[in-house]
Order: C-alpha cells, then structure tokens, then sequence
C-alpha cells in the first residue's frame, strides 16, 4: 500500500515532520517502509509537450521519429522507442539540457543517424507511479494551454512524500490512506478526524428506484446501495490522475477512477452497475448454484460452485461475482446515464476461497478477503464517491438502500492487565491500556484487574474466535503502541541443560571422519527428473510425484542419493574439475507406508570416490563402523544390486539387518550419467544404523606380557568370502586372538585354479601370563585345521 | 714395575683415544685397553703373584688407571658422537618448500558450517534440536499453526504439493515450524527447540534465490514468557553469534501463528538495521492446537534463514553455488 503524506495530512494535520523520521514512526507500528520517495522534485527542464507528427524511422523498427511542440510552436525532432502516442496527445517532455532523477542527463543525439533533441517521459521517469510501459499520456486536454510549462505546473504536482508500506495481511485497515494515518496520528498523539463531505441530493429516493434483497445472510454482513443520475463517463480532474497514478493505478475514467480513489482513501471496495441493465432495479444477494454461469467484466465465462458468492437480478441471473468482479452484462460504458453504487461488507473466507479457485486477485478482493469496514466507513465512503461524482456533472438521488446481514458479532470483550503485561513483558497499568487502544479506535473501560475492550468495526482481525485469541490480539495493539523497542529484554531460562541428541552428535562424529579423509559435502536439491530413478535401477514410481514443479526436470521427489550425486560428479568432470571425493547426509522419500498419508521419509548418508573401485568404499565402511562402533558390519554379496556393478557390489548389513549397498556404481549407469572412470560409492540408511544398536565398546586392560605374531596363509575357493575365513580364524583362535589382519591377497601362480591365497596376520596374547610354544602351536593348529574344515582352504 | 707399565699404558691409551677419529675407530681402542681381554685386564692376572701388601696397592693404582682410561673413552665417545650426529643431520637436508602437495581433508559444506556454528550457540543457550519430516501434511504445515484453509496467509508461502492423498494436503513444507508443533504434540513444557532444516518455495532459482534452502526456527514454552523474553532472547542470541556490538530490534508486523508478532534487525557497522527474520508470541490457538494450555503457559518463537547467513558472511553473489556442488566453490571453505 502506498500513501502520500498530503493525503496522510487531510485526515491529521498533526501529522507532520522529518520525512524519515515518519517513515521509522510507520515502520516501528507494523507499517514497515520499503520505499520512501520524494516525489516533484528534481523534474527542472521536463516540460508539458504536443505530439505534432509521427513517423517511422527509416533504418530501425524499434524507435519512431516525433515531432513535439515543445512551447515555442515548433515541431522539435526526438527518436523514441514508445509507440503508444496519437497525434494531439500532451507528453512530459524533457528539453535537452535535463538531469533525470535517475541522473540521465539529456542531450542532443544521434539514434541510426536521424536527431534526436530531447526525450519523451513515461510515469515512472518523472517519478509518478508504477507504469513505465509507454509514454505518459495526459489526458486532461484543458492542459493544452500550458504547453511548454514545466510539468510540475501543467500536472498540479507538489513535492510531496510517498511511502511505500508493507501492509500485513492483519490489517484490514491500513489498506487505505485514512487508516495509515489513523495508526500514525495515534502514535503521534495528534488528532485525527474524517473531513466532512457535503452532497447535494435530488431526484427520487434510492428506494424507489433500487430494491436489494440478501438470501445469504453469513455471505453478506451489509449491503448498500445509492443511486447516481446523469452520469458521464469522461476524464477524472488531474489531480485525481496524479493521485492514483502515484499510488500505482492508472487513471482509466471519471468513474473508474473515483471508484479507485475512494477504495484507496477508505480501504473500501465499490461497484457500480448500469441501473439500466438491472430489471426493476432488483438485487439478490446469494451463494451460485454449483454449475451456474456467469461472464466477468474481464470477457470469461466463469462457472461457478455453490461456495461463490453472487449478486443476481430479479431473474436469477448472476451479473456480479461478490466481491471479486463485476459481470459483463450491468457494466458503466461511455452511453450509462443511471447507476447503481454499491458498497457492501463480505464473509472474507467466502471471498478468499472464491479467488484462490478462480485466481482472481484484485485490490478490491485483497481487501475484502482481510476484513473490510462494516460499519460507518461504508457512509463516509459513500458520501466521498457522491463528492466526487457530482463535481462531474452527476446528479445524486436521495436515501441509501441498506440492508443488513450477519456482520461479525465480538464475542469475547474482557482482557486481564495482568495477562497482557505477561504477553508483553512489560508492567503497564490499566490506564495506560485505556489510552493506547483509545488511541487506534478501541473503546475500553477498566474495572480491577479486567478490561472490557469493544474492537472497531474496521479491524476485524482482532476479534478473535476465543477468549485467548482476543487477549493476544488486544495484546499486540498495546504493544504496538506502546513501542516494541522499549520492552526490556530478557532472557528467559530453562530448566534443563541445552544439548545435542545422541544421533546428532553421531552425526557430527560421521561428518567429522569423513571430512578427514578428505570427503567434501555437497547438498544437491532432492529433485529429480522422471527416468532418473529407473536409470540408477531404482522403480520410477517410487519416486513421488510434486504437483506443481518448478521444472519438469525438479518434479520427483529421490528414493536415493546415488543420482544426485552422480550429476554432481559429472558436472565437475565436464568442468574439467579435480577429482572428487563427495559425502552426502540427506532426506530420501519412500512411497508412503500402507495406510500412511506421508513418506516413508529417511536420513541416508551417500559417498562416491570418483575413480575409485569398490574397495575404497569398503574401507569407507570399515571406518565407519570403528568410529560408532557398529556390531556385527558384514557385506553380503547378493545377485543384482540396483545399480551397481554386478560382480563389484555388496549389500551392508548391521546386526543382522541390511541396511545399505556398498562397492562400484554399474559402469552402463555411470555412462547414462555421463560420468567418467569408475565411482566407489557407499549409501547407509543412517537413520536406521544409528537408531540401531551401536556406540558399545568394553574396556579390555592392556596385557602386560609378550605378544606372539604368526603370519598363515591358505589357498581358498574363489566363491567363499575372506570375511568367511576371517570369523572361522576368529573362532578357533578363541581368546587369545587380540588382532587379526587381512595382510594379502594374491591370485596367479603357484595357487590353484579358482583360488587365491589369503594371507592372515594373527597376534595372540593373553592378560596373565606368557604364552608357552605349546599353546602358541596348539592355537595354529586348530586354526589351520578349523579353516581346513570350515573354508576347504589349505595352508600354503 | 707395574707402575712403570701402567703409566706407558695409560699414555698410549690416551694417544690413541684422542687419534681415534669415529667411533668404531675408538670402540676398537677401547676393547685393547679396557676391555675383557684388553691390555689392563690382563695386568689384573699378574696380580696374584704378588705379596698382598703390594697387591693392594698395584690393584688401587690399576683401577685407577682403568678408570682413568674409561673416562677418556667416554668423554672423547661423546665428542665422536655429537659430530657424527651433526654429520648425519647435515646429510638429511630437505628443501621443505619442494613439497608438491597437502594432505587431502573434506571441506564442509557453507551451509552445515552455519548451522552447526547456530546449534552450537542454542545449545549453549539451554536448547536443544529438534527435527522433522521435509514433506509434511496441510495439518503440520499451515493448519496446527492457525493458517486455516481459506486464509489469504496461505498464498503468500508459494508451497510446493505433492501427489498423495487429496489435493494441497501434502506438500515439501515451506518452513520447519510443523516440526514446532510435532515437539509440542509429543513433549510437555517447558520446551526450549530450535528446529534447523531444509524447507521448499516455489521460487525459481536465481542468483538470490532457490526453491530449496533452510531455516532455523526457536520453539521456547514455558510458565510466563513473552514478548520481552523473545528480544532478550534473540538479543543474546545474536551477540554470541554476530558479536556483541551487533544490536537487535523488534518491530510490529503479522504472522498467523504468532501475536503478537515482529520481524527482528540486527544493526549494520554503517548504523542501518538488516531484517533477519521472524518472530512473535505463540498464538494460544497453536498451544491449543497441540494439546498446551494456553492460560498455563505462553511461548515464543522465532526464524530465519540459514543459507541467507552464509551468502552474508562470505558475500555470495550467487546463492546457486550451494546447491550446485562445483568443487572449486566447495574447497574454498
């Protein structure tokens, strides 16, 4: 919302100082200031100006040739690249000579050889408004008299100041000029009052020419009407123009722009219709049958469900869409002479859920759908439209039609000092409450502990649908006017010690290795492509679905790390990148559990060595489990691991239970991803291995007597697993085993075909004593005989 | 006799020790004079052919002797070693700046660095971390938090859906309060949270924005805390995090699931103020919501971007770096 502080003025006086200064004043009551701008200043050397002749450029489609009348009479030559200007027309026009605001200066140039002596001028480059499509049009043809005045004068513009607010979605009222000033005079603590309008009224009573009838009371809380004569449709006095235009509208006609102009002053949505189009003048105000059709100001058809609200003639037709558009059928054109004004307060939830499914958002419905002003707001806005719509000939008839539905009723009206101090933090006493919501409108009285607070009619968010609700929002008026910044901080504390949970500090602890051994971490988005699933083997249709995706590219949610990080890898081979070494901790989504609404959403932790094979991802593994302690880590090798390398890849399981995949991406993925060399890649559900058991370790004293080391090695079938070997070793070396090491592994000569050999460094020792050559020989031969029995492996 | 002998062969002992030039060189010295068949040694058979008077006295001047020939040993041992140590050390020499490379360490990614640095100073605030789901329901995302279906709050948090159950009641959740309410449907006040974690907006990625990026959130329930509360609190906060001088404000503005409600700046070194985030007074319908009462306790709570603190500190022009995984942006940190 923006605001001009003239027009802030009109309705406080008092309102008045250091631009800036107001502006932080807006801001620390809620009204934030993104922008402030001084307006008509700076606009030295921009003149009004005639558009004389127009014609092409002879070498370039994109600018014409113009000829301006820019004060002395004579056609000045310009090159400009807007198309939007008619012979006749008044432009701003900066003479050569100018500095812009922007800081431009204006010369004379040469564009594809032909002169140019100046510039042509949208809205926005004279600092009014929003619309820098096109040179600005003036529209006033009274202003052909001061051609060649400075802009300022020929526009009636003064220096003045624009705020451009933030206006949350709870405040129904700061979505006009009145209501921003009613918040700032309050902070301020200078008066503020609506000025009196005085409208001549002739003809016959409203009511004999208009009858409304509301079928829906809880759609429409009020509805009323008057009835305008003699209306023409022609151009809005300038200084209407320059205030819409300011605020970001673009003047259209006389009613369009009174119709925007008193929906900016007083927050409060009109509509007019064609009496003439409307049978015996006769409204109904209901809900749309589901189905029921109806065409919109803007030329569609829109059918409606039973949700929307309609206003509808004596036949039952629709002709306006409540609060959101008017119809086609009852529209003002240039031939309407009789119109019907209607103002009126609507359900915003109605109005809300009818523009979300249309997607019909408007400044009237953005209003409506926040909370309008049901009460007296409605007669002054009225009274202003009748103003303004007189001054251009319109003859106003007598009475108001004004029917009442439900308006919200305030049920809940006392609030505790001691609880709203408590909301606060601050120690206010009863009176100073009193004042502060005097101040923005809120009756209130005291007695005790206890106020009784009546909302005005303009804020309807601070009702509230419970006693709580309503304490918190009172709360916040106080605050608010009170000053946030002069609450004394304080630090409130726990009772129990901050900390992390056992699970992220694991996961520190994972991070903190993996960044040790030289794993960068990367955060790829979880989107993927459609295919990219099927393309690491996993089924597509695991993968759900986003409804409404950025990019068909970004429109499924990943079952696994593998694809992101592989385009993560071959987008830094195709930048000819170092070798990567990548670690991933991050969400996968699995299709919903039967009879869940969510995912089966998981914590996963992926790495991939680029140019690694699958051993390095083993030894990743190894690492891991010493570092949590992980029991019982095997790696089982089962047919057809999605993905990855059909004699290079192994499933992991922990206690039993599997819980990732570990060895060497399948070179055909590798190739789909465009990734070159071969990539080690390890996925563990992290989740589930350290929710699972882990982190046990048991204190063995460290011997004291010598330790004996002896090196076997044994001849073992291809097929049977060095982790096989490795238990049997384990078991028939029983305790005096304290370390035992995979040392070599070596296939060739000299081992038999389909073997290799596996060599065995054991370390046996025991806590209390020396171990004799006897038990050293006697633990060696039951493993050679155990491994014998066990793996069918002889000793080399 | 003997002392004649002696003192010859403690002269030439001496010689040789002092010509001894390595230590092999002075170990062979010291085996002819001192050792067990050296030439001392062998004086000390000659002993027992004489009277006891005489040999008392010839065995207190051979021990002498040998003593005397072991301390040179070990005195010129010493020197010997000290030089050869010396010698060996100047053999070593390695021209330290010929190092071709340095041990490869991981780089965590800007985004955990900012955030474990955020739990870190929670943690040390008395809170602890919460997480959640990152594909939530229209319970946990808008509807728990006071953003009933209709309300026009709604729109503006561009919420990416997904395709389970009915329509827009599933969806990538656009801020990690629904893991707010999951702490407060599980767990009984007091409850101090802070709740990090990746959230999603149907912003099309540009230098300044991505469709994924995260947030912390700060869950405080408790007997009796308000809005002063809230500014001590994030005041303390930002001190530890930005440094003591940074101040903080609070200002008015609206959120459905707080009242009242404020964005809060931190102060600028030039003395203009940054907005930071959002933050507010739990609304009793949230407590309600989750089984709290609202006349026992009163929260607060507050939010912000994490991605956006490590774009600010190290001045990102492009905030796609953090998702687009390019190791020569990674290892730069």
């Amino acid at each position: 919302m923006k605001v001009l502080l003239s027009w802030l003025q009109e309705f406080a006086p008092g309102i008045d100082g250091d631009p800036v200064e107001l502006g932080e004043k807006l801001s620390a009551l809620g009204l934030a200031v993104e922008e402030m701008t001084i307006t008509g200043q700076g606009l030295d050397g921009i003149v009004l100006a005639k558009v004389l002749e127009l014609s092409p450029h002879p070498d370039a489609d994109k600018i014409q040739i113009v000829q301006v009348d820019s004060g002395d009479g004579q056609p000045l030559q310009v090159c400009c690249g807007a198309f939007n200007m008619t012979v006749g027309d008044l432009i701003p026009f900066a003479t050569v000579g100018t500095t812009m605001p922007n800081g431009m200066e204006i010369g004379v140039r040469k564009m594809r050889g032909q002169e140019s002596n100046g510039m042509c001028c949208s809205a926005t480059e004279i600092g009014l408004g929003d619309d820098a499509d096109g040179i600005m049009l003036l529209t006033d043809k009274a202003a052909e008299s001061l051609i060649g005045q400075p802009i300022t004068t020929a526009l009636g513009m003064e220096t003045d100041v624009l705020y451009d607010l933030e206006v949350n979605a709870n405040r129904p009222d700061a979505m006009s000029v009145a209501g921003v000033a009613r918040d700032l005079a309050a902070a301020l603590g200078v008066p503020f009052a609506f000025p009196e309008r005085t409208v001549e009224r002739t003809g016959d009573d409203a009511s004999s020419q208009a009858t409304v009838e509301i079928i829906d009371p809880d759609l429409c809380g009020r509805f009323t009407a008057r009835v305008l004569q003699n209306v023409t449709v022609g151009e809005s006095p300038m200084w209407i123009q320059n205030r819409l235009t300011a605020l970001g509208m673009r003047p259209i006609n006389s009613v369009v722009d009174i119709s925007n102009y008193v929906m900016l002053e007083y927050g409060q949505p009109n509509h007019v219709f064609d009496l003439d189009t409307v049978p015996n003048g006769h409204l109904q105000v209901r809900r749309a049958a589901d189905g029921e059709t109806m065409v919109t100001l803007d030329e569609a058809e829109r059918t409606l469900i039973s949700r929307d609200g309609v206003i509808a003639n004596e036949s039952g037709d629709a002709i306006s869409l409540a609060g959101v558009m008017g119809g086609l059928s009852t529209e003002v054109t240039d031939s309407t002479t009789n119109v019907l004004l209607e103002m009126a307060w609507w359900d915003p939830p109605s109005i809300s859920r009818t523009v979300k499914r249309l997607n019909l958002p408007s400044e009237a419905s953005t209003r409506f759908r926040r909370g309008a002003d049901w009460g007296d707001n409605i007669d002054r806005a009225m009274d202003r439209f009748c103003e303004l719509i007189a001054e251009t000939g319109a003859t106003i008839c007598p009475g108001q039609i004004d029917v009442p539905g439900n308006t919200p009723a305030q049920e809940h009206n006392t609030v505790r000092v001691a609880k709203i101090n408590s909301v606060l933090g601050t120690e206010l006493d009863a009176a100073t409450m009193v004042s502060h919501l005097g101040a923005l409108g809120f009756e209130s009285s005291a007695s005790g502990d206890t106020l009784t607070v009546s909302v005005p009619s303009y804020r309807w968010d601070s009702i509230g649908s419970n006693a709580a609700e309503f304490e918190h929002n009172i709360a916040e008026e106080i605050g608010r006017l009170h000053g946030y910044e002069v609450i004394t901080k304080t630090v409130p504390k726990g009772e129990q010690a901050g900390h992390l949970s056992e699970y992220q500090s694991d996961r520190r602890a994972v991070r903190a290795v993996l960044l040790g051994m030289g794993c960068d971490e990367i955060q790829p988005m979880p989107f993927l492509a459609p295919g990219d699933l099927a393309l690491v083997g996993l089924d597509d249709d695991d993968g759900v679905r986003l409804s409404n995706p950025l990019d068909a590219s970004e429109s499924v949610l990943r079952t696994s790390l593998l694809p992101g990080q592989l385009k993560s890898i071959a987008y830094n081979q195709s930048h000819r990148n170092p070798p990567v070494r990548f670690f991933e901790i991050g969400h996968v989504f699995m299709p919903p559990k039967e009879g869940d609404l969510l995912p089966d959403e998981r914590e996963f932790l992926g790495i991939a060595i680029a140019g690694a094979e699958a051993p390095a991802a083993v030894e990743v593994l190894n690492t891991l489990a010493s570092v949590l302690a992980l029991p019982n880590v095997q790696v089982r090798n089962p047919d057809n691991l999605p993905g990855m390398h059909p004699t290079r890849s192994a499933e992991v399981v922990i206690a039993g239970r599997p819980r990732g995949v570990v060895g060497e991406v399948a070179p055909s993925v590798l190739r789909e991803y465009g990734v070159e060399g071969r990539v080690a890649w390890l996925q563990l559900d992290l989740g589930e291995v350290l929710g699972g058991p882990h982190g046990k370790r048991n204190y063995t004293p460290v011997s004291k007597f010598p330790s004996s080391d002896m090196d076997l090695a044994f001849s073992i079938p291809n097929d049977t697993g060095a982790d096989k070997v490795r238990n049997t070793i384990s078991k028939a070396a029983g305790k005096l085993l304290v370390d035992l090491d995979l040392v070599d592994v070596y296939r060739g000569e000299g081992v038999e075909d389909g073997h290799r050999s596996l060599a065995f460094r054991l370390r046996l020792q025991a806590n209390d004593r020396t171990l004799s050559d006897d038990e050293i020989t006697t633990t060696r031969e039951a493993v050679i005989a155990a491994v014998q029995k066990t793996n069918k492996g002889q000793l080399r | 006799m003997l002392g004649v002998e002696l003192a010859s062969l403690v002269e030439r002992a001496s010689t040789e020790i002092s010509a001894a030039s390595d230590l092999e060189t002075l170990a062979e010295v010291e085996r002819t004079f001192v050792g067990k068949k050296g030439e001392l040694v062998a004086l000390k058979k000659t002993l027992g052919g004489l009277e006891p008077e005489e040999r008392k006295a010839a065995g207190q001047a051979l021990n002498e002797a040998m003593g005397q020939v072991a301390g040179q040993v070990n005195e010129r041992r010493s020197v010997l070693a000290a030089s050869a140590e010396a010698a060996q050390l100047a053999g070593e020499r390695l021209d330290l700046t010929e190092v071709m490379s340095d041990m490869q360490r991981g780089h965590a990614h800007l985004v955990t660095q900012a955030r474990d640095r955020l739990e870190d100073v929670f943690v040390g605030m008395g809170f602890t971390v919460a997480e959640g789901p990152e594909v939530e329901s229209a319970w946990y995302n808008f509807e728990a938090l006071n953003i009933p279906e209709w309300h026009p709050a709604r729109g503006s948090f561009d919420t990416i859906f997904v395709e389970l159950g009915e329509p827009e009641q599933v969806m990538l959740r656009s801020h990690t309060s629904p893991v707010q309410i999951r702490t407060m449907e599980t767990e009984k006040p007091p409850i101090y949270i802070v709740a990090p974690g990746r959230t999603f907006r149907t912003d099309t990625a540009d230098a300044t924005h991505l469709p994924a990026f995260n947030q912390i959130e700060g869950l405080v329930v408790d007997r009796g805390v308000g809005l002063g509360d809230l500014a001590g609190t994030i005041e303390s906060f930002v001190g530890a995090f930005f440094g003591h001088e940074v101040k903080t404000r609070l200002r008015p503005s609206y959120f459905p699931f707080t009242e009242p409600s404020a964005e809060f700046d931190i102060s600028t070194p030039d003395g203009g103020w940054l907005e930071l985030g959002g933050c507010g007074v739990v609304h009793p319908n949230v407590l309600a919501n989750c089984g709290i009462d609202p006349e026992e306790f009163q929260g607060f709570a507050f939010g912000f971007g994490i991605d956006r603190l490590a774009v600010m500190r190290y001045q990102l022009d492009d905030i796609r770096e953090l998702v687009n995984n390019d190791v020569r942006f990674l290892r730069q940190f």
